[in-house]
């Protein structure tokens, strides 16, 4: 009747992964991610691909360094304690420019935490994470299609900046990028979620999205049977013009996913005058909450960001002046709230709610919160 | 219209399994449909639930405080889940293993004692099938033909031949469900 299937959230991303041409895996188990690489683990043998549990994360990290070095489509995913083991690979990643894919699907922090769904991450995830001065691409889906469309996605922004790319949980599709110059792209991207995106089931469709132009692999060091010339991949630049050199190449590189990447949904903004902003499963929730309190002849919006590094302060900013003020909701102690607030730059209040350690918030309590803030605006 | 079920019972009553049947089968049926588990180590001995919602349009959270329906597999998650459901709601409870009914005037209650109907059908196993049967009879949240085509796809290969007991006990769970 119709192509969509029902697929666990984190089963749907190893697919998607496969389906964008990943053929290597390698992960270390921890809960609540792990149904990603027992997929993997059945499903890389089928496609001629590698998957290979390592030894710790630390070891799986800078297997993905070796995959990617050598040009190879590579993905690993983890849960919190173990993307903060991978830290040092994720920084060795982004200073050689190597393209990856990263997932974590972040739980209750911090230390061990629990198993439980969290954004605690949001620092980790955009403000580095790791050592020196480098971004990843952190993409956060809503829901599940928008997780598949996203995998697909993240594997062309990571070869196109040259840079790994997290997946960080919610995610908006189909939307076009400028092409851009080869040599400058080349970026790790990581793919932000939680225990909630991982862990629930919906229908996918693994659809084909249009073809984007990729500049071939000229850097890869894969012999030299294609070219006269020895490529080298490496973070190390012990001269310190040099490696000043490479940090504005880096930056300028950057600078340039801020101006080309920011990616936001809006839904009911127009005549708001309070603007929820929320990301990933908590984003899903809080849009639970607007639709009931818009019948209740309530003016209130939701704001999205879908990329939460670049974050889309482009569009967050064009809401301001017709906002009154804003609520940031997320399951954290209050993370994005300060992305939030350099956005809006002090011209409207911004408040938060936000719960942790793996308490999910309810649709009720979004709700009462904004009917609070929305009577101190009146 | 958005229909939000929470099945309740214990680690191993299958409980997760019939989640997921009614949420392919409303997949089927052209809905949109999420299924939310509850996760970790209370699965081990403790209550085990999923939430499956049902949906004409997008579903925005997949978990709620207050569903539309609780199926309760046992004791504990009757005590757990009677108080969410939502006024004019329906609860459904196994009397097979819960001997004090629910007091709730608010809600529709139907009591199914699936262990028991599953044990005359020669499998014990089914009990969450009977429970289905009867939520399905209540609430008409998907067609039959939508659930047999989840059952076909829910079981593997080599154990298609229980596709007859599953789909009599859900036909035991409706009859048993039927308003008199």
């Amino acid at each position: 009747m119709s192509e969509r299937v029902l697929m666990k959230g984190n089963e749907a991303i190893a697919e998607a992964a496969i389906q964008a041409g990943c053929r290597f895996f390698f992960g270390y188990p921890i809960t609540p991610q792990n149904e990603l690489p027992e997929y993997m683990s059945r499903r890389m043998p089928q496609v001629e691909g590698t998957f290979l549990q390592a030894e710790s994360e630390v070891a799986a990290i800078n297997m993905v360094y070796g995959a990617a070095g050598a040009g190879a489509r590579v993905m690993t995913s983890s849960s919190s304690p173990g993307i903060s083991l991978k830290q040092e690979g994720i920084s060795y990643l982004a200073g050689a420019e190597l393209p990856a894919v990263i997932v974590n699907i972040v739980r209750g922090g911090p230390g061990l935490g629990s198993i439980q769904p969290s954004q605690g991450d949001y620092f980790q995830a955009v403000k580095g994470g790791g050592h020196g001065d480098y971004r990843l691409l952190v993409l956060a889906p809503a829901n599940l299609q928008e997780a598949v469309d996203l995998v697909t996605e993240a594997f062309d922004l990571a070869d196109l900046y040259r840079n790994p790319v997290l997946i960080l949980g919610d995610g908006l599709l189909g939307q076009m990028m400028e092409p851009v110059l080869a040599d400058l792209y080349r970026n790790p991207v990581l793919i932000l979620g939680d225990g909630l995106l991982g862990q629930m089931m919906e229908p996918v469709e693994f659809r084909k999205l249009p073809k984007r132009e990729l500049p071939p692999k000229t850097w890869a060091t894969t012999g030299m049977r294609h070219h006269p010339h020895k490529n080298i991949i490496n973070s190390l630049v012990l001269d310190a013009p040099g490696l000043e050199k490479h940090n504005l190449h880096l930056q300028e590189k950057y600078a340039r996913m801020k101006l080309n990447e920011q990616r936001a949904e809006s839904l009911h903004c127009a005549d708001a005058e309070v603007v929820i902003v929320a990301y990933g499963s908590t984003a899903r929730i809080a849009k639970t909450a607007v639709m009931s309190l818009r019948q209740s002849g309530l003016k209130v919006g939701l704001f999205r960001p879908v990329t939460l590094w670049p974050f889309p302060v482009n569009a967050l900013g064009e809401l301001v002046p017709k906002v009154k003020a804003f609520l940031t909701v997320e399951m954290s102690a209050g993370q994005m709230v300060e992305d939030v607030k350099l956005a809006v730059n002090g011209a409207r209040p911004v408040h938060f709610y936000g719960r942790m350690g793996g308490m999910v918030p309810t649709p009720e309590e979004i709700s009462s919160e904004c009917v609070r803030v929305l009577g101190g605006v009146r | 219209m958005t229909f939000e079920v929470v099945m309740a019972g214990f680690g191993g009553q299958g409980v997760m399994l019939m989640g997921q049947i009614l949420a392919y089968a409303g997949m089927v049926h052209g809905k949109q449909v999420s299924w939310m588990p509850s996760y970790g180590p209370e699965m081990r001995g403790g209550t085990a639930n999923c939430t499956v919602i049902v949906a004409d349009e997008a579903i925005g959270s997949p978990v709620v405080a207050h569903p539309y329906a609780v199926v309760a597999l046992n004791r504990p998650s009757l005590d757990k889940f009677e108080s969410a459901v939502r006024p004019g709601g329906v609860l459904i409870y196994n009397e097979s293993l819960i001997s004090t009914p629910p007091t709730r005037s608010d809600i529709k209650v139907v009591a199914v004692a699936a262990n028991q109907i599953a044990d005359e059908l020669g499998n014990v196993k089914v009990a969450n099938m009977v429970a289905l049967g009867a939520l399905l009879e209540v609430t008409d949240l998907v067609p039959m033909e939508c659930i047999t085509e989840a059952l076909k796809k829910a079981l593997p290969a080599h154990r298609q031949d229980m596709l007859a007991v599953n789909l009599a006990a859900i036909e035991r769970g409706k009859q048993a469900a039927e308003i008199p």
